[in-house]
């Protein structure tokens, strides 16, 4: 007893302010990419060459980060000149084509689906569905239950049945193998329910387009509410879409 | 013993000529010995080279060794009399469609049509979406019934399909169906360029990341001759041993959770997450993505980089030895981890389970003290053998490995770490050539081996997670166990669903 009561002082209050306090993400942490328009063309188009993902266009300046897995290749190559990547870990879009940006985001609080708002505002029960992923998206999901992150403070909850559920996380390219089991999940959530697609992979394929075994977007076969890009999204960067988009 | 079997040494690139290419028959003798004798299956799979199907399999007993031959279409399983063979004969039947005659268990592995447009073995029809047409172990009898879990599970975690058979609570059998996580990474590889490579391999199992990346930074440095500096060998060795805490750390955290004891639970997963962020210091992704490359790191380890790191792992390791003695010092804890699910030593040996799983049954291969890369030849790794077999020794185990991790990694940060990072550049790689490379990632031997072809691109791409040897380990572990144990057990293991299906 005296041994757990020891350890629970050590422990300490570990739980972070955010979102009424800002957090600063060590600098090496690559959020927001930021693309210069005034870089030389050629550059641009090295840049584009070396992404592995084929995430940036060159002519029109413009990264799909739905596409990119944000390894920092364009940004090394280019020295920051062509794109850099800001620290900024708010970045999720609830219309897919804003993932194709050249560093500015539209306010994800202002999103189209206010409605939303009322119905999850005080209380958001979710299914998670991994659909081939590779466990690093779901990690740094469910890393949104422990004492740091704290979700279960804001009304919302990872929780064990669709049924249960007023929607569903998916992560992954969604396999052919997993597609079934993807659908009966999601009809078994009761309607009015919401999408929500994390992680590269679900998003566009990720690593894997191309790959016949797996889907190019979760957005093809399911209505999609809200997209955040990352690979994996940092945990924050998921706290931040959760709270902005249904608060 | 002689053997035809060819040693060869990891991480090296070896001209494919000079690989054994014995008769079938000989080589299936061969092999069967080598295993028989005590000796290890580290790969054994099929590939195609031009319009012949070959087999090649390699073996470890102390040595590593390497032979193959051409792949017969129909042959007498090896399973029949060497358990070991049961997965990888498997595997070949469903890529290659090659069947072994005899099989005890032939059923496919992660559901997928062959390689090669052959007749499937296992009568599949692949237009319907779901790993099925397949009828699961039963067993009949008065009282018992059968539990279907999955594929989507309760937690937050990645899918795959568990049958029990049970009598009462107690389960007769468990059958674990995968495949629910197979993106075709192996049919993949070959046919993508160069610059998606390192994404792929950090992709395989985003848990293993390190584990992976290793594996593939190491073989295409072995086919194109280049050798990363100390510096990046110092970096990718902390990476690795970061990974291994980082997910010892937080499964302590579940199986405590899994035990109700909310403490350590709350600890771990915030302690995880610490060091996952020491990952992020380092490279800026908590599961180092984009910091291995072949050739090195892209990321070097500045004095800021590494004062901050040693100064965060100072103030957290007190705190981890003190949840950790917490853990095992409480009754209510160790009554339900000691004698449960128990897997004996030479079931072990048979299954041929690697890993922490496996030196939690006595046997105590670790690839970082008998395959050495990286910065391991300079280090002293313990051999952490528990006898015990149960969930306790598997927690045991892990609970020293994070200590002796930090150990690790304290050291290796005292002294300055120079290095250049990689530049982006198209390797030349040596043709018609064969790397295998291993690594002890936190699950245990990670292997990948890769063939060339005469031009020297990527002619065949095989991955083996450690989780393929390991499956069948919980499996076992659930005989005779209570169904509400399994939660437990399969934390003790937390085994890769998508390492296993690709």
């Amino acid at each position: 007893m005296l041994n757990t009561l020891k350890n629970r002082f050590e422990q300490g209050y570990r739980t972070t302010q955010y979102p009424r306090e800002k957090i600063e993400l060590w600098k090496r942490y690559r959020g927001r990419p930021q693309i210069h328009k005034d870089a030389p063309a050629d550059l641009a188009q090295a840049c584009a060459d070396a992404c592995p993902q084929d995430a940036i266009a060159a002519k029109k300046h413009v990264i799909d980060m739905g596409r990119c897995v944000f390894c920092g290749a364009c940004e090394r190559l280019s020295k920051g000149r062509y794109v850099s990547f800001t620290r900024d870990f708010e970045i999720s879009v609830s219309e897919k084509e804003h993932l194709v940006t050249d560093g500015s985001l539209p306010d994800l609080a202002a999103h189209a689906r206010q409605h939303f708002k009322k119905l999850f505002g005080r209380s958001l029960q979710l299914r998670q569905v991994s659909a081939a992923g590779c466990n690093a998206c779901e990690a740094d999901l469910n890393v949104l239950a422990t004492p740091f992150f704290d979700l279960a403070r804001f009304g919302i909850n990872f929780v064990a049945s669709p049924r249960h559920a007023d929607g569903i996380v998916v992560t992954g390219p969604i396999s052919r193998n997993m597609k079934t089991a993807l659908f009966q999940t999601y009809e078994a959530v009761p309607d009015p329910k919401i999408v929500v697609a994390v992680g590269s992979c679900a998003l566009t394929g990720g690593p894997f387009r191309g790959s016949p075994e797996i889907t190019e977007g979760l957005d093809s076969l399911l209505p999609v509410d809200l997209y955040i890009p990352g690979c994996p999204p940092h945990p924050l960067t998921n706290l931040h879409a959760l709270l902005t988009f249904f608060k | 013993m002689s053997t035809a079997f060819l040693e060869i040494t990891h991480g090296t690139a070896v001209p494919r000529e000079r690989v054994p290419d014995l008769a079938f028959d000989h080589f299936r003798k061969e092999a069967l010995d080598i295993v028989e004798g005590g000796g290890k299956i580290v790969q054994f799979f099929a590939y195609k080279d031009g319009e012949t199907v070959k087999l090649l399999a390699l073996l470890r007993n102390g040595k590593l060794l390497v032979a193959g031959c051409d792949a017969p279409e129909t042959y007498p399983a090896m399973s029949r009399q060497c358990e070991p063979f049961h997965m990888f004969e498997r595997e070949i039947a469903e890529q290659f469609g090659i069947r072994p005659e005899g099989h005890p268990w032939l059923k496919m592995v992660r559901y997928h049509p062959n390689f090669m447009d052959r007749t499937d073995i296992f009568g599949n029809d692949y237009t319907d979406d779901i790993p099925g047409n397949y009828d699961y172990y039963s067993v009949d009898g008065p009282e018992i019934h059968e539990v279907a879990v999955g594929p989507v599970h309760a937690g937050v975690i990645e899918p795959g399909h568990f049958r029990f058979n049970c009598i009462g609570e107690r389960v007769l059998h468990l059958e674990i169906q995968l495949g629910y996580q197979h993106r075709g990474i192996e049919t993949l590889i070959p046919q993508v360029k160069a610059k998606r490579l390192p994404l792929l391999a950090e992709s395989i199992a985003g848990d293993t990341t390190v584990g992976h990346s290793l594996c593939m930074a190491q073989a295409m440095e072995a086919f194109s001759a280049i050798e990363p500096d100390r510096g990046a060998r110092i970096i990718r060795t902390i990476a690795l041993e970061l990974e291994r805490i980082q997910n010892h750390v937080g499964d302590l955290g579940a199986l405590s959770g899994d035990v109700a004891f909310l403490p350590p639970m709350n600890y771990c997963g915030r302690m995880r997450g610490d060091f996952l962020n020491m990952s992020l210091l380092l490279c800026g992704n908590r599961f180092s993505k984009g910091l291995i490359r072949p050739g090195g790191v892209l990321f070097s380890m500045d004095d800021e980089v590494r004062a901050t790191m040693a100064q965060r792992i100072t103030e957290i390791t007190p705190q981890v030895k003190h949840v950790i003695e917490l853990l095992f010092s409480t009754s209510s804890v160790r009554s339900r981890f000691e004698d449960c699910g128990t897997v004996s030593q030479s079931d072990a040996e048979h299954l041929g389970l690697v890993g922490p799983a496996g030196r939690a049954c006595g046997l105590p291969y670790d690839v970082r003290r008998c395959f050495p890369s990286e910065h391991y030849p300079e280090l002293d790794i313990p051999e952490n053998a528990e006898p015990s077999g149960d969930v306790y020794a598997r927690a045991k185990v892990r609970a020293d490995e994070i200590l002796q991790s930090i150990d690790i990694i304290q050291s290796l940060l005292n002294d300055p770490v120079q290095t250049d990072c990689v530049k982006p550049a198209e390797l030349s790689m040596a043709p018609d050539s064969l790397a295998v490379t291993l690594n002890e990632a936190w699950r245990g031997e990670v292997s990948h081996c890769v063939l060339t072809d005469a031009a020297g691109s990527i002619m065949r791409y095989k991955i083996k997670d450690p989780s393929f040897h390991n499956w069948n380990g919980l499996s076992l572990s659930l005989r005779d166990t209570g169904i509400s144990d399994f939660p437990l057990n399969n934390k003790s293991y937390n085994l890769s669903y998508c390492g296993f299906d690709l």
